[in-house]
């Protein structure tokens, strides 16, 4: 089932398997199509899946890459765990989180690269690059460091400083551009087609994308090769959400998977939304908006998915809903505090939405749902301060008695 | 007034290789009618409905021309037009 042609997901038109990412003839985006592959015996996939490496290179089989790299960061098969906590404080039954915090730059991003970069080097490109947000400028400086290849790496000035300090520190080309990163990504758009450079999120993007296919083969082999019923996504582009559901639909078409596809819940900040606008107006594509978010990884005010991202929350009965700044701080405690993991901005507005939807009686209690985590928290420390009250004493059991007697005893 | 109008690299094929072409227009659509008149192709690849197509963004001094007045935007002697895919990014 090796990948066949990139094909344009609106007219149909077909190209060769090099560097584009835009139909010719009606400016749609193309993807990566592959050969039939009807007659696998999936029992057969199955052993090659569980047979492959500890990394998302075990679904290679899947993957728009003709051979799997080795020596590189190996990103994937992050922890899928059981929130019990956190279920049982929203009035659920059975939540799952996966924590795409534990790849290699800590974000879904190191994904997403790995494809794009590997699909690069067999293109025979020498310089990778990227419009990023924050999370994929840590994962391309840090994958071209393994790889051994130059990049360049073009971030909106005002990111958060952890992003910058995580990114600079692998000896990328960084340059902050004035702007958001919808200046950004204009930019780069237009220097995708003047340099011979991999942008991995332009002209590698229907290579790149298909890296977030892993998530759904993750989540169903952790689930014992089930599906969820439901599960919530932030978006940003709409390129996570929606190919999470076409990993899902690519293993229930070979019968890998039992069932339909989940509904799918889509998480915005308020203060960037144009896919939860345009779901709620009942539009098929966004309005373009400027981003005013703590949520910087998910700001993007004009999503290129964003029409595919509200056909599939609408096919599969599920919505695209937004949080405030508050509930996204509210939402990172609510996950620290009930499991342990400490997520960036973007996990806020996920967990966020998803107390949203328990609380509306949207999730019947009997749900499997998975809610996906895909970044760290250490990288947006700031949206912690004033969470909590730390006690300062002098060093003595008095100080500490009397201390814990105001603060954890009050009278 | 005379514009300068930025052609993206998946358009150069219709217009002949050149990268910039010089069109008069007083708003945005006028332009972009200026454009398809000269190079006949370019209107059925990025005009749909009297509108643009979906997946193509248009641009005035780098300022997306949905926050301005679409179409409507009005230009002046010197501006420069850009026209992009709109799917790139995320």
């Amino acid at each position: 089932m090796p990948p066949e042609s990139l094909r344009c997901k609106e007219c149909k038109t077909t190209y060769p398997l090099d560097a584009r990412y835009v139909c010719e003839r009606c400016f749609g985006p193309l993807e990566v199509a592959y050969a039939s592959r009807a007659d696998r015996d999936p029992a057969e996939l199955k052993r090659r899946i569980q047979a492959g490496p500890h990394s998302l290179w075990r679904y290679g089989d899947f993957l728009p890459v003709q051979t799997p790299p080795r020596g590189t960061l190996p990103a994937g098969l992050t922890p899928l765990l059981r929130a019990d906590q956190l279920a049982e404080r929203l009035g659920l039954r059975e939540v799952w989180i996966k924590n795409d915090a534990a790849n290699p730059t800590h974000s879904f991003k190191d994904r997403v690269v790995s494809i794009a970069l590997a699909r690069a080097r067999e293109l025979g490109f020498e310089t990778i690059a990227c419009a990023s947000t924050g999370n994929l400028a840590n994962a391309v400086a840090a994958h071209a460091a393994a790889a051994g290849l130059e990049s360049y790496v073009f971030v909106p000035h005002d990111l958060e400083e952890q992003k910058i300090l995580a990114t600079g520190v692998y000896g990328t080309n960084l340059v902050a551009v004035r702007g958001n990163y919808d200046d950004v990504n204009r930019l780069c758009t237009e220097l995708s087609g003047e340099h011979e450079w991999a942008f991995v999120n332009i002209n590698m993007r229907p290579y790149y994308a298909e890296g977030s296919k892993t998530l759904a083969f993750e989540t169903a082999e952790q689930l014992g090769f089930e599906l969820p019923d439901r599960v919530v996504v932030p978006i940003a582009s709409g390129s996570l959400f929606t190919k999470i559901a076409r990993g899902f639909e690519e293993w229930i078409e070979l019968g890998l998977l039992e069932g339909t596809l989940p509904t799918f819940n889509g998480a915005q900040a308020t203060g960037c939304s144009p896919v939860a606008s345009a779901f709620e107006a009942g539009h098929e594509v966004c309005r373009p908006v400027k981003p005013d978010t703590i949520a910087k990884s998910l700001a993007i005010g004009n999503p290129a998915d964003g029409p595919y991202a509200l056909d599939l929350a609408r096919r599969t009965g599920g919505s695209i809903d937004s949080v405030s700044d508050d509930e996204i701080r509210e939402g990172i405690r609510l996950l620290a505090q009930t499991t342990g993991i400490f997520t960036e901005t973007a996990g806020g507005v996920t967990v966020a939405v998803l107390a949203k939807l328990a609380a509306r009686g949207d999730i019947d209690p009997s749900e499997r749902v998975v809610a996906y985590i895909t970044g760290e928290g250490l990288k947006t420390l700031d949206c912690a301060r004033g969470m909590f009250e730390t006690w300062e004493i002098e060093p003595s059991l008095s100080s500490f008695e009397a201390a814990r007697e105001r603060v954890v005893v009050p009278a | 007034m005379a514009v300068s109008v930025k052609i993206p690299t998946q358009l150069r094929e219709a217009t002949g290789g050149e990268s910039t072409a010089e069109v008069d227009g007083s708003t945005v659509g006028e332009v972009l009618d200026s454009l398809y008149e000269r190079y006949g192709e370019l209107r059925s690849r990025i005009a749909e409905d009297g509108g643009l197509r979906r997946f193509v963004n248009v641009y005035v001094g780098g300022e997306d021309i949905r926050f301005l007045d679409g179409l409507d935007t009005a230009v002046e002697d010197g501006d420069e037009v850009t026209i992009l895919p709109a799917v790139a990014g995320g």
